[in-house]
């Protein structure tokens, strides 16, 4: 919300604080100061107590002229000159203002014009340009005529875009004054937060400020001087839902005239944001921003008309089903059964709180009219507003709650307002319909809260007083307050619920800056692990180990990219996506069923950057289940890696791109290190992967995940590069089953093992696997390591064979192992191989 | 025979000068002090001494083969030590040239800053307590004292999931507030007439129905914490926040508090703490105001103590929420929120 200082300078005295003072102040407060648009007064430099815009009129330069006489131009009709008095001396000044045209030729004027005058080298906004871009003031000449300075407009001084004509000062302006002195101004832009919807508006800040600096603030200006009849007779009001319309007050002004607002009016309606239309329509929103209640004026003759020449009579009620509107803007609006509308007994009228209707707004035409101020459920207006999708200044205060005491209020301000530019009539009182009375909430605190909620010793009087500068009425009662909210707050309510919102109020208004800091000193609460946290953390540590980078990618996406995992032809699993109801952008609209495919596009975004690829991400995927409304999120793990193995470096060594065996030992690696040593690979079956190098990593019956090259296929889908990508996909739900907390740790042999060689040729398909798990059966507990260091293929041992190559190592844990033992136990590891596999020892 | 010897220990020390490599070295030992060499055989003619001459003789002897093998090792080493010079200037390597590093694996920036939140915390007693991402609409919102259509509801902009009706209550959580009513409902359950205090941080991915560019995100993580017991004030809440600021930050980093709202808290206040690039001089990271906004905290409000199972008559705590991205992006004067989801390796292996 705008704020112009000036206009919070008539209700409160803000001598001897500055503007940056006060911005702080709010800030501090709660009423967070987000701008300070700088309107002429100069502008603080070096820290900055918020964002800073506008401009500081130059004090030397910029000052109150006096436009003695207006001259025509020899060579130009659509220039002219003034002779100017600048409190010094008199000036020739070229201007095309059309607003001064009238002037042209009149000889001296006898009531000399006021203006904004700026002289050589001013700086000051260049009205011909869009936008605000500074300029400043150079000689030049001019159709033959020198020109060293100009009477400014409203946009060149950055009050407003209005470049029509030059802005005239009021006739207090003295000739030589600044300009800064005479008009400065600056206007905070305030985030209103919805606790504090109560000072939307001038006068809500003005008690605020009053409140934390703890100066006087000025009465609320709700007199009106009523010189016609009684409005008695001239209207009546139904009210159908007092739910949703808890007041309705409507006021009369006669024998208006329509025209333009002053000129100070229109400057201050565009400095707090809003764009001058007329005085009546102009009173209405000064009246709303003054003092926050929005008002509506309807043409009170058409609606005589409309009632048959007699007293009309307004009603407030929901819309009939399929009933339309059409509203001020001229569209025509469908409307939802819940929506409150203003009517008249010839039909429907306005959307109550949001927008007037066409045919009774006010026109040139109006010389009666009927002020409406009501108070609306909120909640509803916010439904009506997300319906019509539609914001206004009304819709945004009504929207946030307006007490209905203020309804009056601002028909009594706005009718004296219109008074006073229109020169109308009013008729005295207003016809008001209240039917549910807010009752103002009483809320009984005492010392203990504000030790309790705020850990401040504050006394009774202490917290009275300082809910007395809030204006809330305090009756003390020993150690206990009884407090009642002013007729202007929504925000307080009963009980418990209520005192919470008054230590609020004592904190804000106190200071949050004097309450002490402390550490904790209530008790610490029995002390859990996270044992799920912490497996994780032990991945991410183990794979960064092994020279993985961690990744972390959207849960959002469409069901097309995750298609790519998968060759072309195989349909994804039929389980149905967890979709948006109101996605924002077309490629993220349903939740991740496939961590695999959110690893493989970052893996495809570098692969074109870069060769050698390692990366990991742990995160859930999401099924919908049929169990509830909520999905499934299941917590998964992949791993990715492509290209070299290693860093190239200058002298050539070798650097050979993954292949399926480091994954597969990155994920022997990852599960060993959490102490999953009790595993076995079977080969596995998954789409995405390469169908002859796919394993399945499984602890007893369980499957922990799958792993191996990407399908070709799946390969080109994306834009990977050349490399093949190796890939692993971990089931970390079922993984965390098995972490073991603890394990036993084995002694150091104290006896010095054997070592020994063993190869065997075997057929081609006999997979290393069996091998190694028949020496290991064989071998028993003496055997305590087993390593392949070679697997040869040659003519040397035949077409369709292999041979493996292991070295052994046999351990007693209680003495050393002589020659015969070990040769014994060879002698039956070579057998059973023989026999069980057909193996052959090669010598 | 003295004199001999005198002339045998002078001659081999000249001739030992002049030995330059371990075989000329070699040969002199043979030379002088070998089996068949004339001080050896001196030595041996001693027997034909009388025995008043012998020990003198023998001594001086002795004393001329200690001071020749003497020689010979220094003559030694000293050969040893030139040749390892020799050696050594040889073997000079360029150390300019690279050294070979091998892959380092690192973790995620946001891990790495949710890690150090996560340890601070840990120390003042806060365990980390986490829940799902798609919630009810109830718990990210009703139970968090936010009913359908209040105006707080603004300013968190929801992605809703297609439930099959109009008004859709599933919903991608926009904060990880709606563990606050699991974590106290969980705790409350097991003794509730007398629920135990909380002291808990909520670390988790949220989400918001926002463009992307480089200031937001439609997802983003946020830490929370949540303190619930018999005697929590504002003055806690302050000290512990500003303890977290100055163990994140630096030692000396300021804090200040400004009222603010959030319908699940009351009061509530935003913590600022000064720059810690300018110190509080005001610079572009702090777009010149001296201060950076961290966090959102406040006093947990009646009716979500209640919602959570906790009397507001007996029970008071606070709460607090903050974005591990902006953490990140002050500490590391990171210009744009995109690059964390983005996953570009030049970026991530920065951290």
């Amino acid at each position: 919300m705008k704020v112009p200082i000036s206009w919070l300078k008539d209700f409160v005295n803000l001598d001897g604080i500055s503007i940056e003072e006060l911005a702080h102040a709010l800030t501090m407060a709660g009423l967070e100061v987000e701008e300070i648009e700088y309107v002429g007064l100069p502008m603080p430099t070096g820290r900055q107590i918020t964002k800073l815009s506008g401009i500081a009129w130059d004090r030397e330069k910029i000052v109150v002229g006096e436009i003695r006489e207006v001259l025509p131009h020899s060579n130009a009709d659509r220039l002219v000159l003034c002779r100017l008095f600048d409190g010094q001396k008199e000036h020739t000044v070229l201007t095309g203002a059309p607003n001064l045209f009238e002037f042209k030729g009149r000889g001296e004027l006898k009531k000399p014009l006021k203006v904004a005058y700026a002289k050589e080298g001013a700086e000051i906004y260049d009205g011909h340009q869009p936008g605000f871009q500074k300029t400043t003031l150079k000689r030049a000449k001019i159709r033959g005529v020198e020109s060293y300075s100009m009477v400014c407009s409203e946009k060149e001084l950055g009050i407003s875009e209005e470049h029509e004509g030059i802005l005239f000062l009021g006739a207090d302006a003295k000739a030589g004054m600044l300009l800064a002195d005479y008009m400065g101004d600056a206007v905070f832009n305030i985030a209103i937060t919805p606790n504090i919807a109560r000072d939307a508006n001038i006068y809500g800040v003005a008690r605020e400020v009053a409140a934390l600096t703890g100066r006087k603030l000025k009465a609320m200006p709700v007199k009106v001087k009523a010189n016609g009849p009684t409005i008695k007779g001239k209207v009546k009001i139904e009210i159908q839902e007092p739910e949703l319309n808890p007041r309705f007050v409507l006021g009369l002004i006669k024998d208006i005239e329509i025209k333009p607002s002053p000129d100070w009016v229109q400057r201050r309606l565009r400095l707090a944001g809003m764009r001058p239309i007329n005085n009546i329509v102009d009173a209405t929103n000064y009246a709303m921003l003054e003092l926050g209640e929005p008002l509506h004026a309807f043409d009170y003759d058409v609606l005589v008309e409309r009632a048959g020449g007699k007293a009309p009579t307004i009603i407030t009620r929901l819309t009939k089903k399929g009933e339309k509107l059409t509203t001020l803007d001229g569209i025509e609006r469908k409307l939802d059964e819940f929506t409150v509308l203003v009517c008249d007994t010839a039909g429907s009228l306005s959307i109550a709180g949001v927008m007037g209707g066409a045919e009774t707004e006010v026109t040139e035409k109006t010389r009666n009219v009927l002020l409406e101020g009501a108070a609306w459920n909120f909640i509803n207006i916010r439904k009506t507003l997300s319906a019509q999708r539609f914001s206004s200044e009304a819709a945004y205060r009504f929207s946030r709650g307006v007490h209905p005491a203020m309804a009056p209020r601002g028909i009594r301000r706005s009718l004296d307002l219109m008074r006073q530019w229109s020169g109308g009539v009013v008729n005295q009182g207003l016809v008001d319909k209240y039917p549910r009375p807010e009752k103002p909430s009483v809320v009984e605190i005492g010392p203990e809260d504000a030790r309790r909620w705020l850990g401040v010793e504050l006394s009774a009087r202490e917290m009275a007083a300082i809910l007395r500068r809030s204006e809330f009425q305090v009756q003390t009662k020993g150690k206990k307050l009884m407090v009642t909210s002013p007729d202007y707050r929504l925000d307080i309510g009963e009980g418990v619920v209520g005192k919470a919102d008054l230590m609020e109020e004592i904190a804000r208004i106190y200071g949050y800056e004097k309450i002490a800091a402390t550490r904790l000193r209530d008790e610490i609460p029995p002390q859990q692990s996270n044992h799920t946290l912490e497996i994780e953390e032990r991945i991410r540590d183990l794979l960064a180990r092994m020279g993985l980078q961690e990744i972390i990618t959207y849960r959002l996406t469409t069901g097309e990219q995750e298609a790519q995992r998968l060759p072309v032809g195989i349909a994804p699993d039929d389980k149905p996506y967890v979709r948006l109801l109101n996605p924002i952008s077309q490629d993220r609209v349903v939740l991740r069923k496939s961590l695999l495919a959110s690893v493989l596009e970052i893996v495809e975004r570098n692969a074109s950057l870069r060769e050698r690829i390692a990366v990991f991400e742990l995160g859930p995927i999401f099924h919908a289940s049929e169990a509830g409304p909520l999905p499934d999120e299941l917590q998964r793990l992949v791993l990715a890696i492509s290209g070299p193995r290693g860093m190239s470096n200058w002298d050539g060594a070798e650097t050979t791109p993954f292949d399926f065996y480091d994954i597969k030992g990155m994920v022997t690696n990852l599960l060993n290190g959490l102490g999953l040593w009790d595993l076995h690979y079977e080969v596995g079956e998954h789409p995405s992967f390469h169908p002859g190098k796919c394993s399945k990593v499984m602890h007893g019956e369980q499957q922990l995940g799958v792993f191996g090259e990407l399908h070709p296929q799946v390969q080109t889908q994306y834009d990977l590069g050349s490399h093949p990508v190796e890939a692993a996909s971990v089931n970390l739900d079922l993984l965390y089953e098995f972490v073991p907390e603890r394990f036993d740790s084995e002694p150091v042999p104290a006896y010095p093992p054997v070592l020994e060689d063993l190869a065997v040729v075997v057929n081609e398909g006999t997979p290393a696997g069996q091998v190694e798990m028949l020496i290991r059966q064989t071998g028993g507990k003496l055997l305590t390591g087993l390593s392949l260091f070679d697997v040869y293929r040659g003519e040397q041992i035949g077409v369709g064979k292999k041979s493996l190559a292991y070295q052994l190592t046999y351990q007693h844990p209680e003495r050393t192992l002589t020659d015969e033992e070990v040769a014994k136990l060879r002698e039956r590891i070579v057998k059973r191989l023989e026999q069980e596999l057909g193996a052959q020892l090669r010598s | 025979m003295l004199e001999s010897l005198e002339k045998i220990k002078r001659e081999a020390l000249e001739a030992l000068d002049s030995v330059q490599d371990e075989a000329a070295l070699e040969g002199w030992r043979t030379t002088f002090l070998g089996r068949s060499s004339t001080l050896m055989l001196s030595l041996k003619q001693l027997g034909s001494l009388s025995a008043q001459e012998r020990p003198k003789a023998g001594q001086a002897a002795n004393e001329v083969k200690q001071a020749l093998e003497a020689a010979l090792e220094g003559r030694k080493a000293a050969l040893s030590q030139q040749r390892l010079q020799q050696s050594l200037g040889a073997e000079r390597l360029d150390v300019t040239l690279p050294g070979r590093t091998i892959p380092l694996g690192r973790l995620h920036p946001i891990t790495q800053t949710m890690r150090r939140i996560n340890a601070i915390f840990a120390e003042m007693g806060f365990q980390v307590y986490r829940s799902r991402d798609v919630e009810t609409d109830e718990y990210n919102f009703q139970l968090l004292n936010i009913p359908r259509h209040h105006p707080a509801r603004d300013m968190q902009d929801t992605f809703y999931i297609d439930d099959g009706t109009k008004e859709s209550s599933v919903l991608l959580r926009t904060q990880t507030s709606p563990g606050q009513i699991h974590a106290m409902r969980e705790f409350a359950a097991q003794d509730p007439k007398n629920p135990p205090p909380v002291r808990i941080i909520l670390p988790g991915m949220c989400y918001r129905y926002e463009q992307v560019t480089a200031r937001s995100e439609i997802q983003f993580t946020q830490v929370e914490g949540l303190a619930v017991g018999e005697y929590i004030t504002f003055g806690d809440l302050k000290g512990t926040l500003t303890d977290f600021a100055q163990r994140f930050f630096n030692a000396d980093v300021r804090t200040r508090f400004r009222a603010s709202h959030f319908p699940f808290t009351e009061p509530s206040a935003e913590m600022d703490v000064e720059c810690f690039v300018c110190h509080g001089a005001g610079c572009s990271v702090c777009k010149h105001t001296g201060w950076l906004e961290i966090l959102g905290s406040g006093m947990v409000h009646p009716t979500v103590l209640r919602n959570g199972g906790y009397d507001p008559g007996r029970h008071s705590g606070f709460a607090f929420g903050m974005g591990p991205e902006r953490l990140t992006m002050l500490r590391y004067r990171i210009e744009d929120i995109r690059y964390f989801w983005r996953n570009d390796l030049r970026f991530l292996e920065q951290f």
